[in-house]
């Protein structure tokens, strides 16, 4: 056990198997990291915990070499200043192995491939894969992992792919010859069930027993006070908090991720009372890759928050309702019509007017390199003689409604890709908005959107609701749904937990929502 | 608002350069046309050079503004040359030794046109395989089935009356030109005034947001790989009416040039994007090109130098003016930023201070 109070600088500098030291970092305006402090020392398993956009997967990015902090941060390992922006061959040389979300395996390669992907690299002229296949079933099978060595990643289930990329990583640094090294599992278990976290957990304490660092980033609090030795907070890009996880609370960690600055935030509404609308449109059942067997309902004129946890299947839900995402059943009662969700497709959806303004705003919200009218115009060519496109009055449309949203700068025949994401996301409201839509599905409506444009934004879904628009808005800024929704569905682990309503909503409840309940 | 208006930034390209971009193959033209006329004279300034380059050659204008269209929506028709060629050889052969009727030996052609765009799609987009493989594949396939029905050079009488509609003069240019230029006008009413167009051109620059705004990126492309082979068996047909013969194994003569044009293209009129009219005007520019040369003294090779230089040199200049673009709008973002931002000050002030 390490003696915990008996530790400062000088001594994290000298002895921690990382010391993040005073890390800042700007992306154009934006703080992302103001001076953060984090140093997680050999034989420990450090819990790094904080909302959406505080600043953990930046920090990660800072010590994987991908990100380029700003000057007077500092980077010691085992005692050694190390130069930042980190050159990758620092990672090797260190033996910093990383578990990313997104699990960087190649699909299209074999898992022994991807599992001895080094040592292949090391062969040379002369792999002998009779050996290296035998490695990979030796680790496999310590592992009990049920895969075959030949199969493609691409075939695999979540699960087995997550493992696979973590034993790899695990395997990388346990061999070391100076026993150095740290292990850094960023939302390792988004994937895995009861069983698998067990084994994973098995095989971490072994890692920390062995004298490695252990960095377990997670939104999954039972999994971190279950795993951990010691809790750093991060809020807003700074440190807000460390705690001995044997000396604290769930609730206690609870209370330093949402900052003692609790919102007094009172709805200007009336008690909100929810009554089925008889033009309500209703799902149920939905079961797609992570939802299982969800329903609810949203009346038109009522905007319906859903949120969770990273992987609690909240995300899938947009997509899901538009026909966008292959799912496994599922309907909609929607128009005095009841539809197949899993026959339903994006054409049918917009046929059906309902408007989708997804979270990757560059990749599948806007083309950058149309222009706005070209953008905002997408969607209404039928109006304007689809044979003989009436190009100067769309133009004149087009500029109303950059005038309407208040776009800046205002000219439609800039490149959309020149405009700030607060003005693109006008622009995408526009887009859809004209039509009217009974149903308009929001993905994390306001990620990278400046505080300004965040208020417009609302006020135009606002003045979309009053026209009798039923509003789904998928978000992890639970600000924002206190701020707009009527009600808050709560997803954990692919099912409903709670619905929020009204006065209920608060920050507090639906982070304890979130959290708690496993 | 008004200080909204004041506030607006010219972020488009104007003034002197952005005249010479757009208009610069066209200036280029004139230049080349100059100095061959200064250093051939007669020889190279007459109606029979003009009459040359609008004539045999425009069949490569149909091709170009044929794979121009699956571009459009991001796919490559490699086949296309390879079309061409089997409609051109099907027409031929079926009207000289089958005695199967001109006309009909065409819309033959053309029906086995529409087919091979319809193969293309499946592969493409039902089994979903990269286009420029798929198309590959099936070209050389077209190739074997071409030289499979003859391999010999094939000509007749019987295709006086393909011919006659085909190499008709006015004003010593060859009907076939106007054919093209027909043909042109209707791609860019295409693209400039319908809705199917525009379509096309979203799948092309945002394949995702095309799709999640409810355009069946799928049927659009399949769509494009047909109408590409449909014309592309046209250019055949065409190119049977006007050199009264087929040959198997022309069809490497045309793949290059096509896309030479195509790419070139989209270097002026409307630069960065695919567009008809930069397409058809840059078919006859590199032809113009290679008549002069040859006129100099080059022979037949001169053809695949220039026209496989004029490809990557092309595809160069559009890479770079995409890049001096995206360079410039970073510069242009900052800047609206930074306005916005001090706009904001300013409104924030004059709230301060008026309360």
């Amino acid at each position: 056990m390490i003696d915990y109070k008996n530790i400062d600088d000088n001594y994290k500098m000298k002895n921690a198997a990382v010391f993040l030291k005073n890390v800042s970092m700007t992306f154009g305006l934006n703080k992302a990291l103001d001076g953060v402090d984090l140093a997680i020392m050999p034989g420990e398993i450090h819990g790094l915990l904080g909302q959406n956009g505080c600043g953990k997967s930046t920090l990660i990015k800072v010590l994987s070499g991908f990100n380029h902090p700003d000057k007077g941060s500092e980077l010691y390992i085992n005692g050694d200043s190390v130069k930042l922006p980190l050159d990758p061959d620092m990672l090797t040389k260190y033996g910093l192995s990383f578990v990313h979300q997104d699990l960087g395996l190649v699909p299209s390669l074999t898992v022994l491939e991807n599992l001895r992907n080094v040592q292949l690299f090391q062969s040379g002229m002369k792999i002998n894969w009779k050996k290296e296949k035998k490695a990979a079933r030796e680790i496999l099978d310590r592992y009990n992992i049920k895969v075959d060595v030949d199969a493609n990643i691409e075939s695999l289930n979540q699960v087995d792919k997550a493992m696979i990329s973590i034993v790899r990583a695990v395997e990388s640094i346990k061999g070391r010859a100076d026993g150095k090294g740290i292990l850094v599992l960023d939302e390792p278990t988004v994937f895995l069930t009861k069983t698998e976290v067990d084994t994973l957990f098995r095989l971490v304490r072994e890692v920390a027993a062995s004298g490695l660092g252990v960095l377990f980033v997670s939104h999954d609090l039972d999994e971190v006070m279950e795993i951990t030795d010691i809790i750093t907070v991060l809020r807003d890009g700074h440190n807000c908090g460390e705690a001995i996880t044997a000396e604290t609370t769930k609730d206690g960690v609870i209370e330093m991720i949402l900052g003692q600055k609790l919102s007094s935030f009172v709805k200007d509404t009336e008690e909100y009372e929810y009554k089925e609308h008889p033009d309500v449109i209703k799902f149920n059942n939905v079961t797609g890759e992570t939802l299982r067997g969800v329903s609810f309902a949203v009346n038109p004129g009522e905007i319906v928050g859903v949120t969770g946890l990273v992987g609690s299947g909240f995300g899938e839900i947009p997509y899901v309702l538009f026909g966008a995402n292959e799912i496994k059943g599922g309907t909609m009662e929607i128009h005095n019509k009841t539809v197949d969700l899993s026959s339903y497709d994006m054409k049918k959806a917009v046929n059906d007017n309902i408007a989708l303004i997804p979270a990757d705003r560059p990749h599948k919200g806007g083309i950058g390199d149309l222009l706005v009218e070209e953008n905002v115009m997408m969607q209404v060519h039928k109006k304007y003689h689809p044979w003989m496109l009436q190009n100067r009055s769309m133009r004149q449309k087009a500029e109303q409604l950059n005038e309407k949203y208040a776009v800046y700068p205002n000219d439609v025949r800039l490149n959309f890709g020149n405009l700030s994401g607060g003005n693109q996301q006008k622009i995408l409201l526009a887009k859809w908005l004209q039509e009217r839509p009974d149903l308009l599905i929001l993905h994390e409506p306001t990620q990278g959107v400046d505080v300004g444009a965040r208020q417009a934004i609302y006020k135009h879904i606002d003045k979309a609701v009053k026209h009798g628009t039923a509003v789904v808005c998928a978000s992890s800024d639970y600000d924002q749904l206190v701020q707009i929704c009527d009600r808050v569905i709560i997803f954990v682990r692919g099912k409903i937990v709670d619905t929020l309503v009204g006065h209920e909503i608060t920050k507090e409840r639906i982070t304890q929502l979130c959290y708690n309940s496993n | 608002m008004a200080d909204n208006r004041s506030a607006k930034v010219n972020m488009r390209g104007g003034g002197v350069s952005g005249f010479i971009q757009k208009y610069s193959v066209i200036i280029a033209w004139v230049i080349v046309i100059a100095v061959f006329a200064v250093t051939s004279g007669d020889l190279f300034f007459n109606w029979n050079t003009l009459s040359l380059i609008t004539g045999t050659r425009s069949v490569v204008a149909i091709l170009a503004l044929a794979v121009m269209i699956p571009l459009t929506a991001g796919d490559y028709d490699m086949s296309a040359a390879y079309t061409m060629t089997l409609a051109n050889m099907i027409t031929v052969y079926l009207s000289i030794e089958k005695g199967v009727n001109v006309w009909l030996s065409a819309l033959i052609a053309i029906i086995a046109g529409v087919a091979i765009g319809f193969v293309n799609g499946i592969f493409v987009v039902k089994i979903g395989i990269d286009p420029f493989i798929v198309t590959m594949g099936v070209g050389t396939f077209l190739a074997g089935i071409t030289l499979w029905i003859s391999n010999k050079t094939l000509s007749g009488t019987e295709l006086a009356p393909l011919q006659n509609i085909c190499i008709g003069k006015i004003f010593n240019i060859q009907y076939i030109f106007f054919y093209c230029l027909i043909l042109m006008l209707v791609l860019w009413y295409m693209f400039e005034r319908t809705s199917i167009g525009k379509k096309i051109l979203f799948i092309g620059h945002g394949k995702e947001v095309a799709r999640l705004s409810g355009v069946k990126v799928n049927k659009v492309r399949w769509g494009c790989l047909i109408a590409s082979s449909t014309l592309s068996a046209l250019a055949g047909v065409m190119y049977s009416g006007v050199t009264g013969s087929a040959k198997s194994g022309s069809c490497n003569d045309f793949l290059m040039p096509a896309f030479a044009a195509v790419f070139l293209g989209t270097t002026f009129i409307k630069p960065g994007r695919f567009n008809p009219l930069g397409a058809f005007i840059s078919v006859y520019f590199l032809e113009t090109g290679i008549r002069g040369l040859s006129l100099l003294g080059f022979s037949t090779y001169i053809q695949n130098i220039f026209y496989g230089a004029a490809l990557v040199l092309a595809v160069a200049i559009s890479a770079l003016i995409k890049k001096k673009n995206i360079k410039a709008d970073k510069a242009k973002k900052m800047e609206a930023l930074e306005a916005e931002n001090d706009r904001d000050k300013k409104e924030q002030k004059s709230v301060k201070s008026s309360t």
